[in-house]
């Protein structure tokens, strides 16, 4: 393990080769602990690749990535206990109740049978589902599901939590109210890292990055951002960079 | 509005006993291009499926150009386009022969209709021998777009075209829309964006299988009457719980850089502010501002509870 400082994200030439083709090229940078970090870009830039190599999935072909200390290439197993992911796809088991979706899942950390009851117990009350406990999960409203689906990707309080465009299809309330508990996580310490189409949400990131043909072409605070390329908005930044090929 | 081209009237569906459309009425003019707005799980799908007679209503009844959707179903289908939420098309064809077999199955051709899928079908046309299925997201609309379109449609669905879809897209997906809104094609399509309203002649704001308002976007903005104010701050997540605490405040959410405020009384901007600093002990900028349809649909949302 490799650690001693303040990043949490330590990614390092990065770049990942299916054959010819170049998904994800070179790419460099950091995140800090505690940051809400926005990795944007349109599809098929190379983020899903690039998130995969950051969370063990995929392995590079060339260059290096720390992800909470750990080496994605040489310790996957030791990334993967160490972060929460909470993919593009809905991944709960609907056919199964709330309480035993987040037992399963506490249970595949290896949080302890005791410390599991607590954790249901305050979870469920931080998402004022308490009255939800028994309820299978399938039948839960979209945003619900979204919500727990985080709660649960943060069951065994990884520093790190990589979001996969968590808000697709939710309602503006709800989507609002998913966005406050990253607001929330954040304040606490842990470090977050997401992806979206919805612009108004690179707003509320820390700082963000943006891929064009698996390269990150910018990387600065939103404001930054706007300045920079003089709008007044990041979906204009990001109209910008990615049509101007 | 045009003549009516679409008459829904009171259109129902329910699974057993869960209803996922309560009565569903309204019209849609020739060559109009009407937005079914709303969130996932509000009965969007559902109501397009009706509409493109592969579902059944349990009550009610739709007509398209007087063509009822049950009864008349067979004639029906040979007049309306539909491009499905899923990407439907057959992944191990390539592009070229995805389109000549939809314009195959209407009994025409490629040639005949060119020129109505020309400026979507010309930016794929480099790629006609490559398999749909190794296509990008925005190439495979675009294929499935001008499947939809081959047999020269009266009428186009479109369920969710942008969904997952990058902002780019998003934008090329709207001018190719209205391009054929100009061709006098009546266009009902649905979308989770609230911006994309504003694209729209009309909108229906569906949630939870109803709806709650139909107008055009202007109208529904202009209909907004609560006193609305943005409010930035350092400090954005902490200003945003000290905001809901004050008493003055009936809601206030994130929106991009700013949070959205709005208040019970009508109140100067410059006092709210100065309200804001007194009780947060940050500094802050407050400004009264006009709302946007995303304060509106979440008003009603609320309204509506």
């Amino acid at each position: 393990m490799e650690r001693g400082n303040n990043y949490i994200v330590e990614v390092d030439n990065l770049t990942k080769k299916f054959g010819d083709f170049v998904a994800v090229d070179n790419i460099s940078f950091k995140v800090k602990k505690g940051e809400i970090f926005g990795f944007l870009g349109a599809n098929g830039a190379g983020k899903t690749t690039a998130m995969k190599m950051l969370t063990g999935l995929l392995s590079p072909s060339a260059g290096k990535a720390l992800v909470a200390g750990w080496n994605v290439e040489k310790n996957p197993e030791k990334v993967k206990l160490n972060i929460g992911y909470m993919s593009q796809k809905f991944s709960l088991y609907d056919d199964m109740r709330v309480n035993e979706n987040i037992r399963l899942y506490a249970g595949i950390y290896k949080i302890s049978g005791k410390e599991i009851k607590t954790k249901i117990n305050i979870l469920l009350e931080e998402l004022k589902m308490q009255d939800l406990r028994k309820k299978l999960v399938g039948d839960l409203p979209l945003g619900w599901k979204q919500k727990l689906a985080f709660a649960i990707a943060m069951v065994h309080d990884p520093p790190v939590v990589f979001l996969d465009e968590p808000t697709s299809g939710v309602d503006p309330i709800t989507r609002r109210q998913f966005w406050e508990m990253i607001y929330k996580a954040s304040s606490g310490g842990t470090t977050i890292f997401v992806t979206t189409h919805y612009l108004d949400e690179a707003e509320y990131c820390t700082r963000a990055s943006i891929m064009v043909d698996g390269q990150i072409k910018a990387l600065d605070t939103p404001e930054n951002l706007k300045k920079s390329f003089e709008v007044d908005n990041m979906q204009e930044v990001f109209l910008k960079l990615a049509r101007g090929k | 509005m045009n003549k009516a081209y679409v008459n829904i009237k009171n259109i129902s569906k329910s699974y057993g006993e869960i209803e996922v459309l309560t009565k569903i009425s309204f019209s849609v003019g020739e060559g109009e291009l009407f937005g079914l707005i709303g969130p996932d799980g509000g009965g969007k799908t559902t109501l397009i499926r009706i509409l493109v007679t592969l579902l059944k209503p349990t009550e009610g009844t739709a007509k398209i150009n007087g063509l009822d959707v049950v009864k008349d179903f067979k004639k029906l289908r040979t007049r309306i386009g539909y491009m499905p939420g899923r990407f439907s098309l057959y992944e191990d064809l390539t592009v070229e022969e995805n389109l000549k077999f939809f314009a195959t199955i209407f009994k025409t051709t490629i040639k005949e209709n060119y020129y109505l899928i020309e400026d979507i079908y010309s930016q794929i046309e480099p790629f006609k021998n490559r398999r749909a299925g190794n296509l990008s997201g925005g190439m495979k609309q675009k294929l499935a777009l001008s499947c939809a379109l081959i047999h020269k449609p009266d009428i186009l669905f479109l369920d969710e075209p942008t969904t997952g879809i990058d902002a780019v897209s998003r934008v090329e997906l709207w001018d190719m829309l209205k391009k054929l809104k100009e061709q006098n094609l009546t266009i009902l399509v649905s979308t989770p964006y609230m911006d994309e309203a504003n694209l729209c002649d009309r909108v229906a704001f569906m949630q939870k299988g109803k709806i709650m308002e139909i107008n055009p976007p202007a109208t529904i903005i202009e209909e907004f009457d609560e006193p609305l104010y943005s409010v930035k701050g350092d400090d954005f997540y902490h200003l945003l719980l000290q905001l809901r605490q004050m008493k003055i405040t009936k809601t206030a959410f994130p929106f991009g850089d700013s949070i959205h405020l709005t208040t019970f009384d009508n109140i100067d901007f410059r006092e709210l502010n100065g309200m804001i600093e007194s009780k947060t002990g940050m500094k802050t900028e407050t400004q009264k501002i006009k709302a946007n349809i995303e304060d509106c649909f979440m008003a009603r949302m609320i309204d509506t509870k």
